[in-house]
Formats: C-alpha cells, structure tokens, sequence
C-alpha cells in the first residue's frame, strides 16, 4: 500500500467514524425509572380548586407570604405558572364540553430523565432513587439553563434577590418528607384524594384500573407514563390532555436523547481527534520534508525574522 | 413536625354508628354524628344523620353495600348484588385515616379488589360534596366546618390575610 493511499484512508476512516456512525452507536438504553421511586397521580376529575396544596406547600416549604390568601378563587380568572413563591399551583380550565371546568395542579412533574439535570453544567441536579429531583442551591450559579431545558416550564429564578439568585423549584418534600417514606405535603393535605401518592409502578396500574373501571370518566391515557421519557407525576383527566393545559406537542423521548448523540461524541472528539490529525500530520509533512531537515530548519528561522 | 399529619388525624371521625334500618339487631341510627374532632385547621362539627336520612331516602347512597337498600351503582352490583348487610357500617370502619403511611401502603394485599380506596378524609369529602353538587347542597369548606384561628394562619385568610395587596398581575411574576 502506498502511503498516499494509507492516508487518504486515514481521513476517509477519520470521517466516517465522526460524523456517520454517532445515530446508533452512541445511543445509550432508555431508562425507565428507578424501580422504588414514588410518584403521585393527579386525578383531575376529583379535585375541586380548594388550594389547600397550594397553602400546604407554603408552609412546609417555608415559602414567602403569598400575595392573596390561599382561599381566595379569584386566582383562577388568570393562567398562573409556579414562581420562587410557589412550587405548585391550581389553574382552572374552560372546556366546552359544558361541564363544570376542570382544574389541574402544576409542579414539578419529577421526570425519570430530567432535562434541568442534562442541562446543568454545575451538576447541581439530583434525581434520587426515591423518584425525586431536587437540586443544591450552593452549587447553582443561577444560568437559568434549566429553566430553558425543562419542557414543562417548571423551575423559577429567584428574581427578586439581587446578590444571590437561584432556581426554585417543587422538590417532591424530599428533605422534610419523601426520604422518610412520607407523602409530600400537598398530597396529604388534599380533602379530595385527587392527589395519590405511591409506587410509581403501582400508580400507573391504578390510573389504568380507573379508566377501566369508570371509562365515562376518564379520557384513556395517563400524562406522564411516556411523555419525556416519563415522570414521576402523572395525570387523569376528563377532557384531552391538552385542555388542561398538558403539552402533548413533547413526544416521548427525554430531554437527553436529543443531545446525547452530540455528548457522545465530544469524548471522541477530545481525545481521538487530536491523537488522529497529528499522526496525518506527522505523517504527511514527514513525507513532504523527507531527507531535508536541514532546509526545514533554516525555512523556520527565516520566518522568525 | 408538626404539620405531620394536620389532616389526615384532623379527619379522624367520631363513630359514623348508623346502624342497619333492622331495628332487631337492636342498634338505633343515631340523628347527629360529631365529624372532623382532631382536625387542626377545621372545628369539629355536628352532621345532621336525621335530616339527611329524610333527604336521600336511601341508605345505600353513601353507606355502598353495608346498609339498608341495595347498592344501586353498576360498578357495585356486579359483585356486590346479593350482598347482605355487614356489621361495620360507620365510615371509619373501611376507611383509613393514614392511607398513605408507610404502613398502610406495605399492608395492601395484591389480592384485594378495592385498592384504591380512599382515606377517610378523601371518602367523606367525595360522597358529601359529590352529592351537595347533584342536591344543590352547600359547597363551601366553611359550610359544614368553620376554620380555626390556626386555619386561617395557614391558608393566609381572615385576620392573618396578606397586608400588601399588590397591584393585579405583578404577584405573578416569574
């Protein structure tokens, strides 16, 4: 073999490796949770827009005084999404089905693989066996890369403190609570049982039993079980998911898959990309300066001049 | 801890004792149930058995299978057809206070049918509201329970309501 062939080779091979094979060869299995988290099915049939949650989570997470009470209904006339002062929130929504509106708590949905955790470059995020991701506030340096990942536009910056800002988020009770094996303080304070907290894998069979059971009552699919990859927090609902204010545009893959073809392949780059071209580069200029060192040597000083 | 278990002990229920209509057993309905006794947040309050055994007529209606007329729900009936009077019949009876302790969820039999079963809380909340919705019945918490000075603490209403109101729309920032 010639050596021009060898690395013309090189290159074609070099090439390949980078840009072709990464689709398949990179891909890492799917993970389907670990198999003790808990998670929490929301029934949206069952709740009644009380905000006893709402107030729950204030309180056990020692969260600022809200702005109006949390008995106050009047909320629900606008579309609110969780903030520093709140984790979770009640929306009511307008069907036309002409029944009375439905009404949907929003947090954290707890994903199996969750997109703040991909995207957090201080690693700030953990997702606990317990099916909790929760996040230390002394690594965060405040990007708001999370707040961009997360498809549900969870997490919330703290906006309001100029010198030391964070992201705020509903961390499943997990210091207070979850650790222990105890419910979080919404699901416990909820007069409804709308919320039930449990085996994630046990709460998807139950989601199923009830649409079984009671298919008038239930639209035929549980939000959570697949989108994204799957969360910890489920839902039901009388209405299409996408009523109750549910993206149902998010497919399910997780936020990783999308970028772990690209991450898979920064370790190659990194390491065989270097190695690779200085060998071609060795290679090649060893030819072109073969048996002429001394020429080489005095070109270089020239150009120093 | 002590919001531990605010609720779930707070709904702890006086004996719900409405006894079979068969008088022969010997047991008397009783015409006022004291409910929610523990509860933090809420007053106890007195439930009128009497009136609204006058109003629905049928026991069933709330007491499922365990009680007086047959179980009138398609869901039940398929099981629950034939099914004689039991002798547990208050709320309390079946339903847990802690359904979600530790404990409770490690004791379900996998080959229990009612899995799902609601708390205790949950049970009397779903059948009295679910039914004052149909009946056009009150509603409101404060309807059938008045909430304590700690209640009103914790849900940032009445005397302890937020001083600053702000302007509409900003208290949603984000």
């Amino acid at each position: 073999m010639k050596r021009r062939d060898f690395l013309k080779g090189c290159l074609i091979g070099g090439a390949a490796a980078s840009l072709g094979a990464p689709s398949k060869s990179w891909a890492v299995g799917s993970f389907e949770g670990y198999p003790d988290a808990m998670g929490v099915l929301v029934d949206t049939t069952r709740c009644i827009g009380c905000r006893s949650c709402e107030a729950a989570c204030n309180k056990e997470q020692k969260l600022p005084e809200p702005d109006v009470p949390f008995d106050d209904t009047s909320v629900f006339e606008e579309k609110r999404r969780t903030t520093e002062k709140a984790y979770t929130v009640v929306n009511r929504y307008e069907t036309n089905d002409g029944q009375k509106p439905p009404y949907r708590k929003m947090q954290c949905n707890h994903c199996n693989e969750p997109g703040c955790l991909t995207s957090c470059f201080v690693n700030a995020y953990t997702k606990t066996k317990e099916g909790a991701v929760i996040y230390n506030g002394n690594v965060c340096v405040g990007c708001k890369t999370c707040m961009v990942a997360c498809p549900f536009n969870i997490p919330a910056y703290s906006y309001s403190s100029a010198f030391d800002p964070l992201i705020k988020k509903c961390i499943f009770c997990y210091h207070t609570r979850l650790k222990f094996g105890k419910p979080p303080a919404c699901v416990e304070i909820c007069p409804q049982e709308a919320l039930t907290f449990g085996l994630r894998s046990d709460l998807i069979k139950m989601g199923h039993e009830r649409i079984r059971e009671t298919p008038d009552r239930y639209i035929d699919h549980i939000y959570g079980e697949k989108e994204m990859g799957g969360t910890s927090w489920l839902y039901l609902s009388r209405v299409p998911d996408d009523q109750i204010g549910l993206d149902t545009t998010l497919g399910n893959e997780p936020v990783i898959s999308n970028v772990k073809d690209f991450l898979g392949m920064v370790p190659m780059v990194l390491t065989i990309w270097p190695a690779l071209f200085s060998g071609i580069h060795l290679l090649a200029t060893r030819n072109k300066d073969h048996g002429d060192e001394h020429h080489n040597h005095s070109e270089q000083e020239d150009g120093k001049k | 801890m002590q919001t531990k278990g605010i609720w779930l002990a707070g709904v702890l229920v006086v004996l719900f004792l409405a006894a079979v209509p068969d008088t022969s057993r010997g047991i008397t309905v009783p015409d006022t149930v004291i409910l929610n006794t523990q509860s933090k947040l809420y007053e106890p309050f007195t439930f009128n058995h009497a009136k609204h055994i006058q109003l629905t007529k049928e026991c069933s209606n709330c007491h499922h299978h365990t009680t007086g007329t047959l179980v009138q729900d398609p869901n039940c009936v398929r099981c629950h057809r034939n099914s004689s009077e039991t002798q547990e019949v208050s709320c309390k009876g079946c339903h847990q206070t802690d359904s979600f302790s530790a404990t409770a969820m490690h004791e379900k039999d996998p080959k229990t049918y009612h899995k799902d079963k609601p708390s205790l809380k949950a049970a009397m909340h779903r059948n009295c509201l679910g039914c004052h919705e149909n009946m056009k019945g009150p509603m409101g918490c404060q309807d059938c329970h008045q909430r304590t000075k700690e209640g009103d603490a914790f849900y940032y209403s009445g005397a302890y309501a937020p001083k600053n109101k702000p302007s509409k729309g900003e208290h949603n920032g984000h």
